[in-house]
């Protein structure tokens, strides 16, 4: 395949996220500005000025219409999808993470990071249809555990949010009440910070990766460790195809490879395993740096890679992609 | 009759069947057969044959071949319609059409299948057919002269030299005990294999990457400048290779004499054997055989 390769970003990315439909894609990174580019040809339709900070994470609508960014300028950010415009502005007393729009687009879960003596905490925004009727109070406001949170997504029918960070543990909370629900197992789970999780297509199974060289399958509900993947490099970022049953996995610096030659200069690669059987399927190289985020196009034609290097790499899978067999 | 046959142009006029005579089935030469058009088949491949008259007037046939490929059509909704027809915003308004934002990369990036459990066929095939001389020709190692591809041993014209490949044999004995007792039982010294490490999972059964131990194959009598590379090449056309080592003396740089070869496949290591098993290589006759007491 011919990866389209957009350089807009001058700082590494941070995050990728398609809309619902598959036609846009929207990059964060550590420049202050979001940007949106057409799916098909990674062509640039326009960016989303405001922030003071890097943007670690967004989300968007599922009509895409709105989109919520969060930065380390300590907001969070409301944006028309299609002028750019802000719409409204959270603010909070440390940096935000991770911004996740609920089954519905009524609710976001935010989280902050641990700031000076303030904890990591996961705020519960409701958002509004009507922009101009936007509150910036918070509906709940959960008290995180030590650490940094990385991620915090929203479970199935919005009754839990789940959470992972800095600790290696997986928490799961009742959203109304606010209380914890369950930890993963801390034999079994993850040995140091969970850096990335992205749920399935259908919401019942997430993958989460982590700096200790492995990504895990994880029942939503029940929190059972269902897979384990094991690569030599630390996970910056997890996706799971929506129409095949395969994971990929993207990372960062081996140090090993370090000093050997090769001879296409892009040597950071997306790692895809069989989900089931665990198994490596290949790997797609071409980044110049380790790779921060990665997306799949709800399609599962294509996917998106965001590495250190400010570029995303957008790969339109050739049709032999859907044949192979371990 | 109204066909006007007064023109001395042959060159046919449009013509009407209605007034043609009843002689019909003869004459009809200025009729063309009917265009024939076979649809794109798997290939995408169209043909539509045509007749026509050339200025000459003879009747031509004219086939055309085209190959109708679809392009990855993005299949958009309605809403993502509209979509692409928004107007630029934020850093993207001023860009112009030559800004090189967005490129298609000029590397061609497969994904690239992991070595040990999947070989690559494209490769094998080449190498195979590299070494040879026909393909689907077995390799012909003839043990005395150990000139390959020629002549089976029962057939060689230098039968005489029979007598020096068994006190070659005779040699290799003595290193090769050394050998066996020097290298780990399994052909692999230092190297410990992931499911053996401590803190490792065990996999129930055979999992092809971890237990080519039992398709690992000793080579002995090597020269002293044979190195890993040299016996990956010689063994690739057999079959995947995990894994080659060459014991190297440290002090002379030199190899020992021996090394290991693991295969992915069994069947693969047992070929090898076979046929590698008194090959002629740099000078020296090689000794091929299981690492392991038969493992069947």
């Amino acid at each position: 395949m011919r990866p389209i390769l957009m350089k807009g970003h001058e700082r590494p990315l941070t995050f990728l996220k398609y809309n619902r439909e598959g036609d846009l894609l929207f990059s964060c990174a550590k420049d202050h500005n979001p940007t949106v580019w057409f799916a098909d040809n990674g062509e640039r339709l326009g960016t989303y000025r405001g922030h003071n900070g890097a943007v670690w994470c967004c989300d968007v609508s599922r009509d895409s219409t709105r989109l919520i960014t969060g930065s380390a300028d300590q907001t969070v950010k409301l944006w028309n999808v299609q002028n750019g415009a802000q719409l409204f502005t959270f603010s909070f007393d440390s940096p935000a993470r991770s911004v996740d729009f609920s089954v519905g687009d009524r609710l976001a879960v935010i989280t902050t990071d641990p700031f000076m003596e303030l904890s990591s905490s996961i705020h519960l925004k409701s958002i509004a249809r009507d922009p101009s009727q936007q509150i910036g109070e918070s509906l709940l406001v959960l008290k995180g555990p030590q650490g940094r949170i990385n991620r915090a997504v929203w479970g199935p029918l919005n009754s839990t949010i789940i959470s992972a960070g800095e600790d290696a543990v997986i928490r799961v909370w009742d959203s109304e009440t606010g209380k914890l629900l369950r930890e993963s197992d801390k034999e079994t789970g993850h040995k140091t910070t969970v850096t990335s999780l992205a749920k399935s297509a259908d919401g019942s199974h997430f993958l989460t990766g982590s700096l200790d060289k492995s990504a895990k399958l994880w029942d939503i509900r029940t929190l059972t460790l269902i897979k384990t993947y094991v690569t030599e490099r630390p996970v910056n970022a997890v996706a799971m195809s929506p129409i095949l049953d395969h994971v990929v996995l993207g990372g960062g610096q081996d140090a090993s490879a370090v000093t050997t030659t090769d001879r296409r200069a892009g040597k950071f690669e997306a790692k895809f395993f069989e989900k089931i059987l665990q198994q490596e399927i290949g790997g797609v190289k071409g980044h110049f740096g380790p790779i921060n985020a990665l997306a799949f196009n709800p399609d599962g034609k294509s996917f998106a890679s965001g590495g250190e290097d400010g570029y995303v790499r957008l790969h339109h899978f050739d049709p032999d992609y859907f044949n192979i067999k371990i | 009759m109204a066909i006007d046959r007064s023109e001395p142009n042959p060159k046919p006029q449009k013509l009407r069947w209605g007034e043609l005579d009843e002689e019909d089935g003869e004459d009809l030469d200025f009729l063309l057969p009917p265009k024939q058009v076979t649809g794109p088949d798997e290939n995408g491949i169209k043909k539509v044959i045509e007749y026509k008259f050339n200025e000459d007037g003879h009747k031509v046939k004219i086939t055309t071949t085209t190959r109708v490929r679809k392009l990855a059509k993005a299949r958009l909704s309605k809403r993502a319609l509209e979509r692409r027809n928004w107007p630029k915003f934020g850093d993207a308004v001023q860009e112009d059409v030559g800004s090189r934002l967005t490129m298609v990369s000029t590397e061609e990036i497969v994904l690239e299948r992991p070595r040990a459990p999947g070989s690559k066929p494209e490769e094998s095939k080449v190498a195979g057919d590299g070494l040879a001389p026909n393909p689907g020709a077995v390799l012909m190692v003839c043990r005395t002269c150990g000139k390959k591809g020629d002549h089976w041993t029962s057939r060689c014209p230098y039968k005489d030299l029979a007598q020096p490949t068994e006190t070659f044999i005779d040699k290799p004995t003595p290193s090769e005990t050394a050998a066996g007792s020097s290298g780990a039982a399994k052909g692999t010294s230092t190297y410990v294999p992931p499911s053996m490490r401590a803190g490792a999972e065990r996999t129930t059964g055979s999992d092809m990457r971890r237990r080519n131990e039992e398709n690992s194959v000793r080579v002995t009598n090597l020269s002293e400048d044979t190195r890993e590379p040299d016996l990956l090449e010689l063994f690739r056309p057999f079959g995947p290779v995990s894994r080659v080592y060459v014991a190297i003396d440290q002090k002379t740089g030199m190899s020992r004499g021996f090394g290991f070869v693991n295969f992915v496949n069994k069947e693969e290591a047992e070929r090898a054997i076979n046929k590698l098993n008194g090959y002629g290589y740099d000078n020296l006759i090689l000794r091929v055989e299981w690492a392991t007491p038969r493992t069947n």
